[in-house]
C-alpha cells in the first residue's frame, strides 16, 4: 500500500482551474519530487493531501486513511513544512516546538524532551532560547521543519523547502532530507527547482497547468529526451533556424532556440562523435558559430520539452512565446490529458507522458 | 545520542492521537498561551493599547469638557468615562483580526489546521487571550479615570455587572472580527477592516453626547445603536442609577452577536488556507 494516494484530484478557484485531474502515489519511504512551475497546481495538491482544502473531485489517502471522510486520523500521521516558515515570532524556538507538541496532545514532559531534542538535532541549541524574531531565515526554516517533525510523522510534505533560502542553508536543508528519507519517512517535497527534484527525488511528477504530465525517475526523465544534447552558438541569430535545418536529421526531439537566440539545443540520443560531425557540418553550411558543445540534459530541458515552456517562468502567460515547433508531443499531451488519464502505471513503463515524444 | 538520533528521525510506530471534543479547552488553552508568551514578550504593543484611551479621556475632558453638558449629570465626566471604557474595549477587538491575519499571512493557521488538535480552538483561543489583553488595557484605564476624577457611584454589584457587560460585549464581537481577520489578505488589510467601521458604531451613539443633540434624522440611528444601549446600560450601572431595560437588551446583543458571528467565524476557518 502505498504511503500517499491522490487520485483524480480536481480543484477550481472561481474561474481558475488549479488542478484538472491529477494522479500520483508515493511509496512507503520513498521521496516523490512535484515538479513544476508557479501556478502548477503543486500547492494546492499538498493542501488536498494536508486536510487543509477540499478538492471538487477525487480522493487522497494517507497510510490507507481518506483524509477527507477521517480528516484527524490523517493530521496525526503527517508532517507539513509549507511554502513560509510557520514560526510563530513572539516565542523562542524551545516554545514553538513544545507548542506543536502539546497540539498532537503529548504532555508536558515528553513535549519538552521532544523539544530539546529536537533543538539539539538542528542545531538550534543555543538559539533556542531566544525569540525567533531574531533567528535567520536559514535558523526559521530549520525550526519550521522541526516542528513538522515533532510527532515523527510517517509522511512528511515539503511545499517549496528551500525558496528563497541562500545556498548554504538550502544545501543544509537538502542534507536534512536525505537523513530524514533514510530515517524511513516518506516524503513529498514540491519544488519548481530542477536541481532540488534531481538531486532529492526517488521519483519526479511534473505538473503543469493543474495536470501531471510526466513521471519517472530523473534519469528516465531524461532518457525521454535523448539524454544527451547538442548545443551550438551561432554568431548571428538569423542563423539559428538554419542550424536547426542543417543538424536537425542528428535530433532525436524538438530542437529549441534559447532566450538569448543565439543558442539551439538539440536533444539526441548518442553524443559521442557528433561535436566535430556537427562543426563540418555547419561549416560546409557556412553557417559561424561561437560554440558547439555536448552535455547531458538536464531536467531544464525535460521540462521545456514536456511543457514548451521554461520551467521558472510564469505559466499563466507564456502562450505566446512559445517556439516554433509547438505542435509537438507535449503541447498535445497537455490538451489530450483527460481527468480519467492516470499517470499510475506498471512498472516497466514509467513515464506517463500521454503521448510519445521519441 | 546516536540512538536519540536515529528515533528522532524515524516515523513513530504508533500515529494515533486522541482527539475529539473533549480536547476543546486543552487546545484553545495552548494556543491562548502561546498569545499571551508572546504578548508578554512585547510590552510595546499593550502601551500602545493604552495610550489611545488615555488620549481619549484626557481630549474629552478636557478640551470638550467644558462645551457638552449631559443632561442628568451635573459632571461631564460621570456621563463621558463609561463611555469611553465601553469604547476602548471594543476597539481593542480588533487585535482579533490583526493577530488572526497575522497567523495566516505567516502560514501558522495552515499548520494549525493540519494538526491533530481541536480545530475551532484557534479561534478560541486567540479570542480568549484578547480579553486577557483587554482586562489590562482596562485597568490602566481605570486608574486614569480615577486620576482626573470619574467616582464609580454604584455598588460593587452594580460595578461588577457594567464591566461583564462591557467584556461580554467586546468578546461577541471579537468573533466579528475573527471573521474579519480571515477574510482579508494581509495584515494591513486587518488594520483598517478592524477598524474603520467602529468609528461610526462608537461615534454615532450616546457615549460622548447625549442623543437628543444631534440632528433629527440621526437620532434614530444613534438611539437603537447597540452601542448605545450597551453605553447606556453601563453607564446607568457605573453610577448606581437603573439600567432599566437597557441591560436585559445590551446582553442580548452581546449574546447574539457572538451566536451568529461565532457559526460565521467557525465555518470561515473550516476552509480558510494562507495565500
Amino acid at each position: 500500500m502505498p504511503a500517499v494516494v491522490a487520485e483524480g484530484l480536481v480543484k477550481s478557484f472561481g474561474n481558475t482551474k488549479a488542478l484538472c485531474g491529477v494522479d500520483f502515489d508515493v511509496e512507503r519511504g520513498q521521496i516523490l519530487g512535484v515538479l513544476g512551475p508557479n501556478g502548477a497546481g503543486k500547492t494546492t495538491a499538498v493542501r488536498i493531501l494536508t486536510t487543509l482544502l477540499r478538492p471538487d473531485a477525487g480522493r487522497a489517502e494517507i497510510d490507507g486513511i481518506d483524509v477527507l471522510e477521517q480528516p484527524q486520523r490523517a493530521r496525526a500521521r503527517i508532517g507539513l513544512t509549507g511554502q513560509y516558515a510557520a514560526v510563530d515570532e513572539g516565542l523562542s524556538g524551545h516554545e514553538n516546538l513544545e507548542h506543536v507538541a502539546r497540539l498532537y496532545h503529548m504532555g508536558v514532559s515528553v513535549a519538552r524532551e521532544r523539544a530539546t531534542e529536537l533543538l539539539e538535532r538542528f542545531d538550534l541549541v543555543d538559539a533556542g532560547k531566544r525569540v525567533v524574531k531574531g533567528y535567520s531565515g536559514g535558523m526559521r526554516r530549520r525550526l519550521d521543519i522541526a516542528m513538522s517533525l515533532i510527532a515523527r510523522p510517517s509522511v512528511l510534505f515539503l511545499d517549496e523547502p528551500t525558496t528563497g533560502l541562500d545556498p548554504r542553508s538550502r544545501q543544509s536543508v537538502w542534507e536534512l532530507i536525505d537523513e530524514l528519507v533514510r530515517g524511513g519517512t516518506t516524503t513529498l517535497l514540491t519544488t519548481q527547482y530542477l536541481d532540488e527534484a534531481d538531486r532529492l527525488a526517488d521519483d519526479i511528477v511534473v505538473i503543469d497547468r493543474g495536470r501531471a504530465i510526466a513521471r519517472g525517475t530523473s534519469e528516465e526523465l531524461k532518457q525521454q529526451i535523448g539524454g544527451e544534447l547538442i548545443e551550438v552558438e551561432v554568431q548571428d541569430p538569423g542563423d539559428a533556424q538554419r542550424v536547426i535545418e542543417v543538424l536537425g536529421h542528428h535530433a532525436c526531439g524538438d530542437p529549441h532556440v534559447g532566450d538569448d537566440t543565439r543558442t539551439v539545443s538539440l536533444p539526441v540520443f548518442r553524443v559521442e562523435g557528433l561535436v566535430p560531425v556537427a562543426v563540418r557540418e555547419l561549416d560546409a553550411a557556412g553557417i559561424a558559430v561561437h560554440d558547439v558543445a555536448a552535455r547531458r540534459a538536464t531536467l531544464d530541458d525535460v521540462f521545456f520539452a514536456l511543457t514548451g515552456h521554461a520551467a521558472e517562468e510564469d505559466s499563466t502567460d507564456d502562450q505566446a512565446d512559445r517556439p516554433d515547433g509547438s505542435g509537438d508531443g507535449a503541447d498535445d499531451g497537455r490538451q489530450a490529458g483527460a481527468p480519467g488519464d492516470s499517470p499510475a502505471a506498471p512498472d516497466g513503463d514509467r513515464i506517463m507522458q500521454e503521448t510519445e515524444s521519441s | 545520542m546516536t540512538t536519540v538520533e536515529e528515533v528522532l528521525l524515524t516515523p513513530a510506530a504508533e500515529h494515533d492521537v486522541p482527539t475529539g471534543r473533549t480536547w476543546l479547552l486543552h487546545d484553545s488553552w495552548t494556543e491562548a498561551l502561546r498569545h499571551l508568551r508572546a504578548m508578554r514578550r512585547s510590552p510595546e504593543l499593550l502601551i500602545y493599547a493604552t495610550v489611545q484611551p488615555i488620549m481619549f479621556v484626557v481630549l474629552f475632558v478636557y478640551v470638550f469638557g467644558g462645551a457638552i453638558t449631559a443632561p442628568g449629570y451635573t459632571d461631564y465626566k460621570q456621563y463621558l468615562l463609561p463611555g469611553i471604557f465601553a469604547q476602548t474595549v471594543l476597539f481593542n477587538s480588533s487585535f482579533t483580526a490583526v493577530g488572526l491575519a497575522d497567523d495566516l499571512t505567516k502560514g501558522i493557521i495552515d499548520r494549525l489546521r493540519s494538526l491533530p488538535m481541536y480545530q475551532e480552538a484557534v479561534l478560541v483561543g486567540r479570542t480568549f487571550s484578547d480579553v486577557v489583553r483587554n482586562l489590562l488595557t482596562f485597568t490602566v484605564m481605570l486608574g486614569v479615570a480615577f486620576a482626573v476624577g470619574f467616582r464609580i457611584e454604584g455598588t460593587m454589584a452594580q460595578a461588577v455587572s457594567a464591566t461583564v457587560l462591557l467584556f461580554a460585549f467586546s468578546y461577541a464581537f471579537s468573533w466579528i472580527q475573527a471573521l474579519v481577520g480571515l477574510s482579508v489578505g494581509s495584515v494591513e488589510a486587518a488594520n483598517s477592516a478592524s477598524f474603520i467601521w467602529m468609528f461610526p458604531l462608537t461615534f454615532v451613539s450616546s457615549a460622548f453626547v447625549p442623543v437628543e443633540t444631534m440632528p433629527g434624522w440621526l437620532q434614530p440611528i444613534a438611539e437603537h445603536n447597540p452601542f448605545t444601549i450597551v453605553t447606556n446600560a453601563t453607564r446607568a450601572l457605573y453610577n448606581g442609577r437603573d439600567p432599566g431595560s437597557d441591560l436585559w437588551l445590551a446582553w442580548a446583543w452581546a449574546i447574539g452577536i457572538a451566536l451568529v458571528f461565532g457559526v460565521l467565524a467557525t465555518r470561515k476557518f473550516a476552509s480558510t488556507t494562507g495565500k
